[in-house]
């Protein structure tokens, strides 16, 4: 066993850092160094910026436009990023509808959607979850209609993130409400600018319209846009879960955040002393910096095996539980480190410090994160029957 | 990176899975402690055959030369099925002190026979009212002619009531010192202190105990201090590994409790409320063997820092998610886990003995936040 990365990948590491410290435009610096919060402009620089050096699509295979790095690699490339504070780029182009057209599409849907996802031209959004249909998402009632060589669509998919900005949605509609609900699904992308979509922004508890509700009101799709076969789309939807479970740990993204989290208790101070020297606020964060090692070290596990070709194991899926669990954690101790300032909701930047202002619309937001992409009570419920083996009755 | 074992360190592995399977499932531990024993001397013997008990030690002292992962591996093996004979306390505590100390006649005179299984080793460091504390020590050594008188107490010595030898730190006028006392030396009274996990461990008084300059293990002062400082660290390492195994077993039951218990007409493990919990414990058997891999790496490794940046993440680690699998192990398994005739107490009673052995969580988040890499990060 040797856990060193071995002195190519260190070098890739370096070349990722030089590479981001040459690449990032000075208004996203100015935002990455305290954290503010950046826009879908911002995002979509980023994105072309990626896409540029060809690193845009780390996941991707090489015939469609992936860069070819190891699992190793991608991790290595994934955690600068996020250490470095760049955009989190937009998900639903690159890690969902993209791999699932990879995987299902036809040689026309790869040609037509791939490159402009690769490129950033056409951004992307997702219509899975419904009023009714949340967790239990087989439940939805979206509605499409046959009309020859196209489908009719009526209903309407909810806290669609981002669907304001979206030039495209890919969606799961119901086909058939005959048989066994996962059997009648479709999984079918939506032009946007189709005659009767309606996306209409709703403010989440972030404090930024992150949200849309977005209505279907006979709204006329060709066939040519289902991917893979029609009632199929459960089976797509399935593969899309199971995409890439070796980076949703947001390793990167909680190492940065705790950074910041020390960095603001040593700028506070009680009785008059820093918090960072203060047995109590240094060990609370100590105890979550070792959460995140545990985390880390299964994370590389997971790597190493990928790279070895082998299946993620049962510890893979772990990753997304904790990951998501320990980022809120590192939150909840930001909130209470910052004290009474966190208590400051988008406020003139004199305030409180300009590296705090973040904190608590993120504290907020990042609520989503134990709900989204499957609920963690959704992901214990597969863990218990599928690594565990516990009975369902 | 790589954590694939090596073909022959897949080999030990099988090996002791199956003395574990065969020759010591965990009523071979029950019996023992049911008849007030500690372990036993046929079995040490055995695994002195083995060549276990030589497996840290360089091949000119007589030993295997393998590394840490290997001591893990057997650690973690133990763990499984409560193996009681004295691997941490002897070969790891004892015998890497002896290995990292002595002179080569030192290691010749009292390290080979406990590798053969004929005799075995404590570490006595802890005292009362020093915790973990390694700077505050009780026990003194002076000067007395060519050797040294040793007065002082030492309590819960590992393996501290069985060891025919054991290395005992003491204050000189240079700082702290190692040196080897008998058990049955002048001046030297020792007891079996009963634990709660049913081992036992030693209590030792030394009453102006006479020693030779030959039972001084190294130079007392800065090296004896970073010598103990190390071999502790690792005592913390094979306790994950232990800690591991324990985990990983008392989750197995636990699953297959959840299984075969039927309440309400249905097997309890249908439940979501539990489902959930079982999947909480194995969400933290699985960070904990990360932690117990990387703890496994770092106790060979030369930059103190990095070794004790990692050990201490790996023992807070065991603590929290240890005793997590263990306390919600015995709530799955509800009133027949609070009988002493179920063995998933047993488990649940050894994590509390290792949590506190070699610096509890408390004492090693305080460490890893005073380390420089922590500020730095």
């Amino acid at each position: 066993m040797d856990l060193a990365f071995s002195e190519q990948d260190e070098a890739f590491r370096q070349e990722v850092r030089d590479f981001i410290a040459g690449g990032m435009t000075d208004a996203l610096k100015a935002k990455a160094d305290i954290d503010a919060p950046f826009d879908m402009d911002d995002t979509m620089a980023w994105h072309k910026i990626l896409y540029r050096k060809g690193w845009v699509a780390p996941q991707w295979p090489e015939a469609v436009g992936g860069p070819g790095l190891s699992a190793t690699r991608r991790f290595i490339l994934t955690e600068e990023l996020e250490l470095a504070g760049t955009p989190p780029l937009s998900p639903f182009g690159l890690s969902m509808v993209g791999p699932a057209i990879i995987q299902f599409g036809t040689d026309e849907q790869k040609a037509r959607f791939l490159p402009k996802i690769l490129s950033g031209e056409e951004v992307w959004c997702q219509g899975y979850s419904e009023p009714e249909a949340g967790s239990d998402l087989a439940s939805l009632r979206c509605k499409a209609d046959d009309d020859g060589d196209h489908l009719i669509i009526n209903g309407q998919k909810t806290w669609t993130t981002y669907a304001q900005y979206a030039d495209w949605i890919f969606c799961l509609v119901r086909t058939d409400g005959t048989g066994k609900k996962q059997a009648g699904i479709t999984f079918l992308l939506i032009d946007m600018k189709t005659e009767g979509v309606d996306a209409r922004p709703m403010l989440t508890i972030g404090g930024t319209p992150a949200f849309c509700d977005t209505f279907f009101d006979n709204v006329r799709v060709p066939k040519a846009n289902i991917i893979g076969e029609i009632n199929a789309g459960w089976t797509v939807a399935k593969a899309l879960l199971g995409h890439e479970r070796t980076l949703l740990a947001m390793v990167g993204t909680s190492r940065r955040t705790l950074r910041r989290i020390k960095h603001i208790a040593a700028e506070t101070m009680s009785g008059g002393t820093a918090l960072i020297d203060q047995p109590v606020w240094r060990n609370k964060i100590a105890h979550l910096e070792i959460e995140l090692e545990s985390l880390k070290m299964a994370n590389l596990r997971v790597l190493a095996g990928a790279d070895l070709g082998r299946a993620p194991g049962p510890e893979s899926s772990i990753l997304k539980l904790r990951g998501t669990e320990i980022n809120q954690h590192i939150y909840e101790l930001a909130m209470e480190v910052m004290g009474h300032d966190a208590l400051s909701w988008y406020n003139d930047d004199d305030v409180i410090p300009a590296s705090e202002q973040g904190i608590a619309p993120a504290f907020c937001y990042t609520r989503a994160n134990t709900i989204f992409g499957g609920s963690n009570e959704i992901q214990k419920n597969i863990i218990a029957k599928w690594i565990l083996g516990l009975p369902a009755k | 990176m790589n954590f694939e074992l090596t073909s022959d360190q897949k080999m030990l592995a099988q090996t002791v899975r199956q003395f574990t399977k065969k020759q010591s499932p965990v009523e071979r531990f029950r019996k023992l402690r049911d008849e007030g024993k500690s372990w036993d001397r046929e079995v040490w013997a055995h695994m002195g055959e083995l060549g276990w008990l030589s497996v840290p030690f360089a091949e000119d002292l007589g030993g295997f030369g393998a590394g840490f992962v290997e001591v893990a591996i057997i650690a973690e093996g133990f763990g499984k099925t409560l193996v009681a004979e004295p691997f941490i306390g002897s070969v790891v505590l004892g015998g890497m002190a002896m290995a990292s100390a002595g002179t080569s006649e030192q290691c010749e005179r009292w390290l080979a026979p406990m590798m053969e299984g004929e005799t075995s080793l404590a570490l006595a460091t802890t005292e009362r009212g020093a915790r973990h504390n390694l700077g505050t020590v009780g026990m003194t050594a002076a000067h007395d002619g060519g050797g040294w008188k040793l007065s002082g107490e030492k309590v819960f010595v590992p393996n501290g009531h069985e060891a025919e030898h054991l290395v005992v730190s003491a204050m000189t006028p240079d700082g702290v010192g190692l040196f080897v006392v008998a058990a049955d030396g002048p001046g030297v009274t020792r007891s079996r202190l009963k634990t709660l996990d049913g081992r036992g461990a030693g209590r030792l008084r030394l009453d102006g105990a006479s020693v030779g300059d030959e039972c001084r293990l190294g130079d007392p002062g800065a090296t004896a201090a970073a010598v103990l400082e190390r071999v502790l660290d690792c005592g913390a390492a094979a306790a994950c590994a232990e800690g591991l195994g324990i985990c990983q077993a008392t989750l197995d039951m636990t699953t297959a409790h959840l299984k075969e218990r039927k309440q309400f007409d249905k097997p309890i493990g249908a439940f979501q409320a539990l489902q959930h919990r079982a999947v909480e414990m194995f969400v933290e058997v699985e960070l904990v063997r990360s932690m117990s891999i990387l703890a496994s790496i770092a106790a060979d490794d030369d930059d103190v820092e990095a070794r004790m940046r990692a050990i201490s993440a790996a023992k807070t680690k065991l603590a929290t998610g240890g005793e997590f699998v263990t306390r919600e192990a015995l709530q799955l398994h509800g009133g027949i886990g609070i009988t002493d005739e179920h063995d998933i107490g047993l488990f649940f009673k050894r994590m509390v003995v290792l949590n506190a052995l070699f610096g509890d969580a408390t004492h090693h988040v305080e460490r890893f936040a005073s380390l420089g890499s922590f500020a730095a990060e």
